[in-house]
């Protein structure tokens, strides 16, 4: 099949930055091309000129084998682009179908025909397996389905190209699963998609062919079927990755913290947190492995003081800490990465200097004579932390919101690192983050096990769990369900009781168990 | 940079600085309607508010109380608290100082009137604490306390003056306060006092306190992100209270100072809006100490002016007021001057 998309030799500029150095791909008609590279890499950039937001400082691109001028995003829909962005534009107070057709409204004596919008979004959906109802106020609707409104109002207007942004950052495995499914049905039907991601497993999941993007070069193209995890890796990164940590295995020692018949509410009062019982030791990785939304964070927070729990003991080196607030029981010992960086973890309008003392702001040596700041040791402090951390830019006085995902959550491990804790608890730590940034804090956070930290990590990556973990918890329903030896793991025991499946039936009865639920 | 947020640099001076210059030149165009000619009215209004020493201390004058109320609003909008009650604050805070001030006549003036000053403040503070502690323990919105309590301040405070402390002569006010209690007048004939001195100190004192204390980080840390500073270990309801008391005390040194000052007397709502008028100066000054400053001296500059102006020319005084509604519209709408002046930056 010959090239739909022929993108040669497009560069741009940004203060500062060569976003997309003179790189040329060629997307063939009919395939799922998946568009890879760390963050900053310049994926985002090249797609938007494809799709006429930004203007190419050099550089042309074809379509069909003929050179076209996109000005705007107008051009590109003309020409049957279409593109899904990581942010959706939607109108929250339409209809789902409303959204679909603002703008390319079907008209009968020149009033929008509601009806036959709602009979077209309905009969697209189901032609591609987009499952979603076209009268439903977007308001109401989860990120997943914003997502499918946003694929729709692409293939209302007749893409034959399709762009997605990330696609799967905002999703659930499930959600993502489910996103793929709709995929191959697009390409069965005939839809070009340039898939952008960074994550190397859906690549391989999902893609014909691969593209690698590195500081705005293209590294190269490969047939999927051809190339693996390791290569890709090393293409994205520049360098040899260790795919899986190394590490010796844990030797525990005393317990640190124990958590007993803990019940907690969520926001709207209803029981999150049933009945939990967790016992984390020196010098272990505790991992509860969980579809999100399944009690962890409202354990997180109650174990933080954050939030108050209704029932139930959390003990450190037995002592009770369930009734004191955030500032004691950080005191005591307790460092936590939460797990919404922008909202929880950091105050984008401070500085990097003043992000990395939260916590620490009422301490020496940060505060002299008991109430003015100490500027020579805050500096002292980030100047350090920022160079031990590899936080870049190494600009402490740099405002945190400057800074990209990876080097803001790097910051926040930098603050709770060093204050080092007795007791950690980690949150999605390497959530959004591109190869190189998880690396290394997976490399740091078995570095705090082997100081003899107590570790208790929660993530919805199983792969991260896995690799990291020493014992297993799995929660679900706000219970845990089972506690088993790493060794004793693997991805499908636990995707299996993640979803509710019966700890007692033996692995060979797993299917049946589910289903029988 | 942190520093870029501190400092007024020159992307934080385009908004205020091209917002007066809209606001004048939309001025100018009522000035033609009226048959002037707006260069020499606006001239007249230089030369009034700065042309000589005295016309200086004039604007001082009508600036000191707008110093305080504007650095009050803007100490509550650093925890991200909109305190709309700094009028109500100063009618509390100037009341008990002259309370203060009409009693104790036997005090040395080392004694009265620094007690005079302190206790407006503490009255001020804890009449702010009351939304404050609303918002802090039940979420109620402190805009709608902020305002009820204005209220409550302006009939508290007729009753006093009408009332139990109604002078000897028929006007609604207090008697004259002891000298001992009175801010000195610096450059008489204007009524430029000792206040600005203590507006001067509040500046510096608020400053430090914002940004070389650790309150004040925990403070604009409750402002900026109120779920961090949380998980940070801050106390929200605590700082926010304090913010209110600290706002509150602030704006009604503004009424202290009428009131020992300028009046020599608590006068029935002698306040020409300055509480409102500082939420504006908050607002053109970026909730900024040295912001404030400028921007108070503006509004007092334009009072001034005004005043000449209407005198000397065929324009009336009410342009000034035309003029400042302006200017905080234009700062509202920041956007609208960001793309009226071109940027060197082209994506
Ligand atoms: N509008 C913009 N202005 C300035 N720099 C930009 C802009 N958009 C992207 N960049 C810079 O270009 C580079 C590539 O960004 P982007 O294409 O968003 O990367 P990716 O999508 O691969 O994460 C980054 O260094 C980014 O900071
Ligand atoms: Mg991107």
């Amino acid at each position: 099949m010959g090239n739909v998309l022929e993108i040669d030799r497009i560069t741009k500029r940004f203060p500062g930055v060569v976003a997309n150095d003179a790189v040329s791909l060629d997307v063939e008609a009919g395939e799922i091309h998946a568009l890879v590279g760390e963050n900053g890499s310049g994926k985002s950039t090249l797609m938007n000129i494809v799709y006429g937001l930004y203007q190419a400082d050099s550089g042309e691109i074809r379509l069909n084998g003929e050179r076209v001028e996109i000005d705007d995003p107008r051009d590109a829909i003309n020409l049957g682009l279409g593109m899904v962005f990581q942010h959706f534009m939607l109108v929250d107070t339409l209809t789902v179908a409303e959204n679909v057709i603002l703008r390319a409204e079907p008209q009968k004596f020149r009033f929008v025909d509601y009806r036959k919008a709602e009979q077209e979004v309905a009969r697209l959906a189901d032609a591609y397996g987009l499952r979603i109802d076209p009268r439903a106020k977007v308001a109401d609707i989860s990120v997943g389905q914003e997502q499918r409104v946003e694929i729709l109002k692409a293939l209302y207007r007749r893409a034959k190209v399709l762009i997605l942004d990330e696609p799967t950052a905002v999703l659930t495995p499930q959600e993502t699963e489910e996103l793929f499914q709709v995929m191959r049905n697009l390409r069965e039907q005939g839809t070009t998609i340039v898939f952008i991601t960074h994550k190397i497993k859906e690549v391989l999941a999902i893609s014909d062919r691969v593209s690698v993007l590195r500081r705005g070069k293209l590294v190269g193209t490969r047939s999927t079927a051809e190339t693996g995890h390791k290569e890709l890796a090393e293409m994205m990164v520049g360098r040899e990755v260790l795919l899986r940590v190394e590490k010796e295995p844990a030797k525990p020692g005393a317990p640190v913290a124990e958590i007993s018949g803990l019940y907690v509410d969520d926001q709207r009062g209803t029981a999150a947190v049933k009945d939990v019982s967790l016992k984390i030791r020196q010098g272990e990785v505790v991992g509860i492995a969980g579809v999100e939304g399944n009690g962890q964070q409202e354990l997180v927070e109650a174990i933080t003081g954050l939030t108050t729990a209704r029932t139930g003991k959390v003990l450190l080196h037995g002592e009770p800490i369930q009734h004191l607030g955030p500032m004691r029981i950080k005191r005591k010992g307790i460092s936590y990465i939460p797990e919404d960086r922008h909202k929880r973890g950091l105050i984008l309008d401070y500085n990097v200097a003043d992000n990395l003392i939260l916590g620490l702001h009422t301490q020496p040596p940060f505060v002299e004579h008991r109430l003015f700041r100490s500027e020579r040791h805050i500096a002292e402090h980030a100047r350090k932390l920022v160079e031990e951390y590899d936080i870049r830019p190494p600009n402490p006085e740099l405002l945190m919101y400057t800074l990209s995902g990876g080097n803001q959550q790097k910051a926040i491990v930098a603050r709770e690192f060093s204050r080092r804790p007795e007791f950690l608890i980690c949150s999605q730590p390497t959530r959004g983050l591109d190869i190189g940034a998880i690396e290394f804090i997976h490399r740091e956070i078995i570095r705090q096990r082997d100081r003899g930290t107590a570790i208790l990590l929660v993530s919805a990556e199983l792969d991260e769990i896995l690799s990291l973990s020493d014992t297993i918890a799995v929660m679900y329903d706000g219970k845990i369900v089972a506690v088993l030896p790493a060794q004793e793991a693997d991805e499908r025991r636990l995707g299996y009781l993640m979803l509710g499946g019966d700890p007692h039936l033996p692995e060979g009865d797993a299917e049946r168990g589910v289903t029988a639920t | 940079m942190e520093l870029q947020q501190r400092s007024l640099t020159s992307r934080n001076l385009l908004v205020p600085i091209g917002s007066v210059v809209l606001a004048l030149l939309v001025g100018s165009i009522f000035i033609l309607v009226v048959g002037e000619n707006p260069l020499y009215a606006y001239r007249v209004l230089l030369v009034e508010s700065f042309g000589s020493i005295n016309n200086i201390a004039g604007t001082l004058q009508r600036s000191t109380p707008l110093i305080f109320t504007g650095l009050g609003v803007a100490f509550a909008f650093r925890c991200g608290l909109f305190n709309i009650g700094a009028e109500g604050q100063l009618y509390v805070g100037g009341m008990v100082a002259a309370i203060i001030g009409v009693s104790f006549g036997n005090l040395p003036g080392l004694i009265h009137l620094p007690i005079a000053v302190f206790a407006g403040m503490l009255a001020g503070g804890l009449w702010a604490a009351i939304p404050g502690i609303l918002k802090a323990k039940l979420g109620v919105h402190e805009v709608i306390n902020t305002i009820m309590m204005n209220f409550v301040a302006y009939y508290l405070t007729d009753f006093l003056v009408t009332g139990p402390f109604h002078g000897g002569r028929w006007a609604p006010e207090t008697d004259r306060v002891f000298p001992t209690a009175v801010l000195e007048r610096i450059l008489p004939p204007s009524r430029l006092n000792t206040g600005i001195f203590l507006a001067i100190v509040a500046l510096v004192v608020v400053y430090i306190v914002l940004w070389k204390t650790k309150t004040g980080y925990e403070i604009r840390a409750v402002g900026l992100n109120p779920s961090a500073a949380e998980y940070g270990g801050i106390s929200v309801a605590r700082n926010m209270v304090l913010a209110m008391v600290i706002s509150g005390a602030v704006a009604s040194l503004a009424g202290v100072e009428q009131v020992l000052g300028v009046h020599g007397r608590f006068i029935q709502r002698f306040s020409p809006d300055l509480g409102f008028i500082g939420i504006a100066v908050a607002l053109l000054g970026k909730n900024h100490p040295v912001g404030v400053f400028f921007a108070a001296v503006l509004f007092g500059a334009l009072r001034t002016g005004g005043a000449a102006m209407d005198r000397l020319t065929d324009v009336p005084r009410e342009l000034v007021v035309i003029i400042q509604a302006m200017i905080i519209m234009f700062v509202a709408a920041d956007e609208l001057i960001r793309r009226l002046v071109p940027r060197r930056r082209k994506a």
